[in-house]
Parts: C-alpha cells; structure tokens; sequence
C-alpha cells in the first residue's frame, strides 16, 4: 500500500456515441503526491479535461468512468456512493475551470458563492464563513476584498473571476486541487500572474495540485512532475528537469520543438509542428497511438508498447526508447 | 434599481396612450357613432340630436382630449346602456376577472413549474413524457370545451361543484383549472427548457464541483436562472387569460370583465368599450412591467441595461 495522496490506476473514460464508443481516456496511470504539482500535458482532445472531471466525480451524465483503482487520501472513489463523493468535492478536493467568465452563478454575489463552499462543508457561523472569504480574496491577490462580497460575477473581469474561483477553490483548505487550464481563457499577461499565483499558494498551503494544460511552457514553469498524454494514453511521464532535458518519446520531443525558446530560437526560425492528426478513438487501438505520425516509427510499434523506465524517475511508453 | 423602475414606467404611460389613442380613432373609424347609438329606425333629426347630446359633432381632437382628461381622473363617463357611471360598473365586475386570472395563474404555475423542473431533471423518464402529453392536450383543447366537459363531470354527474356563478369560492375552482389549464403549456414547456440550458451550464458544474447537495443546486443554482423567461411568459400569460377570460366567463355564467366586454360590443355602449381597452391595457403594462422589475430583482446584469 503506498502512501501516494491521490493514486490512479488504470483509468478508462468511455464515451457512448450511438453505434460506436468514444474510448476518450484509455488506461492511464499516475499518482499525485502530498504537496507535489503535477502537470497533465498534451493537444486539444487527448483526453486530459475528462480525466479530471474522472477524478473529481463530474463527467458529463452519459460519458463512463472504469478504473482499477482510484485512491484520494485512503479513500476508494470508484465504489464511493454520491453522497460521500459529494462530501469530498470543494472539501478536500476542489476544483477550478477554464472558463471563468461563465464558471460563477450570474445570479449571486461572489461573497454568497464564496461562503456557500465553507458553509456546506463545515460547520461556521455566517460571519466566520465571511471572514474568511476576505482573507482568500485579499490572499489572490483582489484589493477591497471586503467590497467585492457584495459584487456580481459580471461586474468582474475574467483576470479577477479567476481569483475568485480560486479563492472558492481554496475556502475548505483543500489538500488537492485539479486545475483544468485555468489560464486558457485569460490574457497573456494575466496568465503569467494567475500561473504564479497557483504555485505560490499551493507552496503556502502545502497543497497537492494537478495542473492541465496544453502548453509546455506553463509545464517548464510551475511544475514539479509532468505526464504527457497523447490519444488518451500517457506516453512519458517524469520529473519536469529531466524530462525536459531529456525527452524520450518521440512525441514529447515534437511537443518540445514546437515551442520557442528565448535565446535559443532566432528571429525568423520556424518554429517545429508535428505532422499528421490524431487517430480516432472510436475503436481498439493496436499498438502506439503515435505511431503513425512519428519519423521513427517501425513495424514493433504495432505490438504491445511496455513502460519502460528510466533514469531520475522517468518513465516513457516507445518501443524505440533506448 | 429606481432610475430602471422610472425608465420603464415613462415607456408604459406612453404605451398606454398610444392604445388609448388607437382604440378611440378605431372606433370612429367604424362608422358614424350617432347613427348607430340613435338605432336603425332613427330620423335624421334624431340623428343630430344624439349627435349633439353625446358632444359627437365636436372635432375628433377635442373630443379624445376631452375623453383623455376625464379618463386620467378615472371618470370614463356614463355608460349608454346601463346609464350608470362606467367607472362603477368596472369595478363591480374588475374583482370576479382579476380573482379568476390571478387564481388561473396561480395554478397554472404550481402545475407547470414544478412538472417542467421534474422533466427536465429526469429527462425523458416516463414523467418527461407524461408532462408532454399533459402539455399537447392542453394546446390542443379549446377552452370552453374543457370547460364544459369539466362541468359535465364534476357538476353533472358527481355534482361536486357548482355549474356557475360565483356566490361561492367553490364557483371559482372549474373555471380556475379550466382558464389556467389553458397556461401551463407553455409555462412548464418553457421551464423545461430553461432547466435544461442551465443545467448544463459551466456555473452548475462549479456548484456540482464545491460539493452542494442536489437541492441546494436545482432550487438555489438552476431554478433562479431558469425561471426568468418564464417570469415574462407568465405576466403575458396572464394578460391573455385576463383578456380572454371572456370565454370562460360566458361558459360559468361569471360576471366579469369579460362579460362586461361583450355586453358592450352587442350594445354599442361605446365608453364602456373604451374604458375596457384602457384598464385591461393597463393591466397588461402593469404586469409587464413587474415582470421586468421581478426579472431585476432576479438577475443582477438586467438592472444595468
């Protein structure tokens, strides 16, 4: 029995499309550890936003959840009946969305959703719920946190939303937080702040975090262990120095080339693209996902593709790997 | 909040004379007053004299004028028919419509609302279907028919309630289910609907994700949200039963406004007519208007338009 805060094994997100299935998350394996930020890597529609939705117990009503195992905090969630779920969730494990201009009820003041989170888990008085509200405003970052209580989402930028779903995220002092491309919607520069902010508090508070995003950049920045999904699969996974030093799988190395380094790509270079799309992920996938839009691909990639590991505590999913 | 209210009555007193002046110019437009009040067999003289007596031969523009300045002070004049002043007689029949609508309404949405949230939440469960059925016979029947066929069954043969009249309270429940039947269609195909839009909205996965129970996310989350449009749906709704409780009364022998109407149309009791047009349109913008200032109060970002 390991001691890992959130273990995920063997995690299958299967999504019914009338005649045929979407096999969108297709057994991957990961832990999270106690403090620790880990970030879920790979392009639009590898299946990274289901498998947090998986964990947090949120997919969309048709879509299926199958796992081995899937542990939070000495807690099986596989075989945990909705109640307790629901215990959990902005409890212990909170969450915070992409969209931040549509996240908050349109119909309620910040403050009314920012204590409703605290309220329903624990047993406060309205003023205490209040007080701290005010605290985590002031703690991302909002100034005249005490009058923004009485402010309505629309009355806010999508920056400053974005502190407010963090805020709310952070009311129950939650040890882990799913992030799902919190900065993707916002401007450029607030993304640098927003990003920044997540690592800051999740070293205050000592929290675990699971980042996803799309952008290797975000990754090389914040996190301290990185899975890097593609086609609903984890092909390599290691700690960010490492794995960024030393790509194994031919699709992190494209992933890698595809983005501009300061001091290192000149003006005028192109920058990297990986040719191909996406196979589809209605039927059985033989072999590497990858492999047909890899240049080193061969004909052992059809077969089964085992872990192999390497050193530092990486691990990658290629038959070339050496 | 109060400039939004002010802004929004300014636009309803206006709306109110323009149909005023409508109703007013139509009439005239319908043929010569004089000579319909006077009847078929009147001479010409008696023309004129009713003509004269009833201030007729003035221009059109004194005559509304003269019409729009008593009428801001309530006096609509005397009715031609029942010689009594018209205000009084509107308001011995106002209260029968206004409690027929109101209790109509009323049960139209303790019906549609609820049966709508539940079709939504279970959609396409067995009780989706049953609330659609309930939803197309209810377009589908004419309401004086359902209304007679309410009388025959429950008046008639188990004599359980009153066929008409309204001495007592039990006088009003057949005509209340049948006026207000004819509004939950749309009320709870409309609550379904918004139900389902919210449901799926990015602000219910993040009370889904905070961890509330069920219920604190439908009535406090969801409902709130959806049940805006059908605050407006309702106040039309309601104009419309109010309007069209004419039938209605007519099938229970209720003597309201309705009734009041179509006596005056069959008797050419022209301010009567008149003084309906402007109530029940001022009726109608009142209820408007409310409906925009509870949609205010409901949904913040509306105050600011």
């Amino acid at each position: 029995m390991t001691d890992h805060l959130l273990e995920v094994r063997d995690l299958h997100v299967d999504i019914p499309l009338g005649h045929s299935t979407l096999h969108a998350v297709r057994g991957i394996d990961f832990h999270v550890d106690r403090g620790e930020l880990v970030c879920l890597v790979g392009e639009s529609g590898c299946g990274k936003s289901l498998t947090s939705l998986a964990l947090m117990g949120l997919l969309p009503s048709r879509a299926r959840r199958r796992a081995a195992a899937l542990r939070f905090a000495g807690a099986e969630l596989t075989t945990l009946p909705e109640r307790r779920m629901a215990d959990l969730r902005g409890n212990r494990m909170a969450m915070i969305f992409q969209e931040p201009m549509t996240s908050l009820n349109p119909a309620y003041t910040i403050g009314n959703q920012l204590t409703e989170a605290l309220s329903r888990h624990r047993k406060v008085t309205a003023a205490q719920a209040r007080d701290r509200a005010v605290h985590l405003l002031e703690r991302v970052g909002i100034t005249a946190a005490a009058s923004r209580l009485g402010q309505y989402p629309h009355q806010l930028s999508g920056g400053l939303r974005q502190r407010v779903m963090i805020a709310m995220a952070l009311m129950c002092g939650p040890e882990l937080i799913i992030a799902d491309e919190p900065t993707t919607a916002l401007d450029v520069t607030i993304q640098a702040q927003i990003l920044h902010l997540l690592r800051e508090l999740q070293q205050e508070f000592g929290m675990a975090v699971v980042l996803i995003t799309h952008d290797l950049g975000v990754v090389a920045r914040v996190a301290d262990r990185v899975a890097v999904m593609y086609a609903g699969e984890i092909v390599e996974t290691g700690p960010v120095a490492s794995l960024f030093a030393a790509p194994s799988h031919p699709y992190t190395r494209g992933l890698l080339a595809c983005i501009p380094v300061p001091g290192r790509t000149r003006p005028g270079e192109m920058l990297g693209s990986i040719p191909g799309i996406v196979p589809s992920l209605t039927g059985r996938l033989e072999g590497c996902a990858f492999r047909n839009r890899c240049g080193e691909a061969r004909d052992a990639c059809a077969g089964p593709v085992p872990w192999r590991q390497g050193l530092a505590g990486q691990a990658v999913r290629c038959v070339g790997a050496a | 909040m109060l400039r939004f209210a002010l802004r929004r009555l300014g636009v309803a007193i206006a709306v109110a004379f323009t149909v005023s002046l409508a109703c007013f110019l139509l009439l005239h437009l319908s043929g010569d007053l004089a000579t319909s009040i006077a009847g078929p067999e009147a001479t010409a003289a008696q023309i004129e004299a009713v003509r004269k007596q009833y201030g007729l031969d003035r221009p059109l523009v004194t005559q509304f004028a003269d019409w729009l300045w008593h009428a801001v002070q309530l006096d609509f004049g005397r009715s031609y028919y029942f010689q009594d002043r018209v205000i009084d007689l509107i308001a011995s029949r106002l209260p029968v419509t206004m409690i027929l609508g109101g209790l109509a309404l009323a049960f139209a949405l303790i019906v549609a609302i609820p049966l709508g949230v539940i079709a939504a939440i279970k959609r396409d469960s067995w009780i989706d279907r049953l609330a659609l059925v309930i939803a197309v016979l209810g377009q589908a029947m004419p309401s004086f028919w359902f209304g007679l066929t309410l009388i025959i069954v429950f008046s008639v043969q188990l004599r359980w309630l009153p066929a008409s009249g309204a001495d007592s309270w039990q006088g009003f429940i057949l005509p209340v289910v049948a006026l207000g039947y004819y509004a939950t269609p749309a009320i709870m195909r409309l609550t379904r609907t918004g139900m389902l839009d919210v449901l799926g909205s990015d602000y219910i996965r993040t009370a889904r994700a905070k961890g509330l129970r069920t219920g604190t996310i439908m009535f406090k989350h969801a409902l709130r949200n959806a049940i805006i449009p059908v605050i407006a749906l309702a106040a039309v709704q309601l104009g419309f039963m109010l309007g069209g409780s004419l039938v209605i009364e007519a099938v229970f022998s209720l003597h309201g406004l309705g009734y009041l109407a179509w006596e005056a149309i069959a008797r050419n009791d022209y301010p009567v007519m008149q003084a309906i047009v402007l109530i029940l349109a001022s009726i109608y913008i009142l209820l408007t208007l409310g409906a925009d200032l509870l949609n205010a109060a409901i949904d913040p970002r509306i105050r600011v338009r």
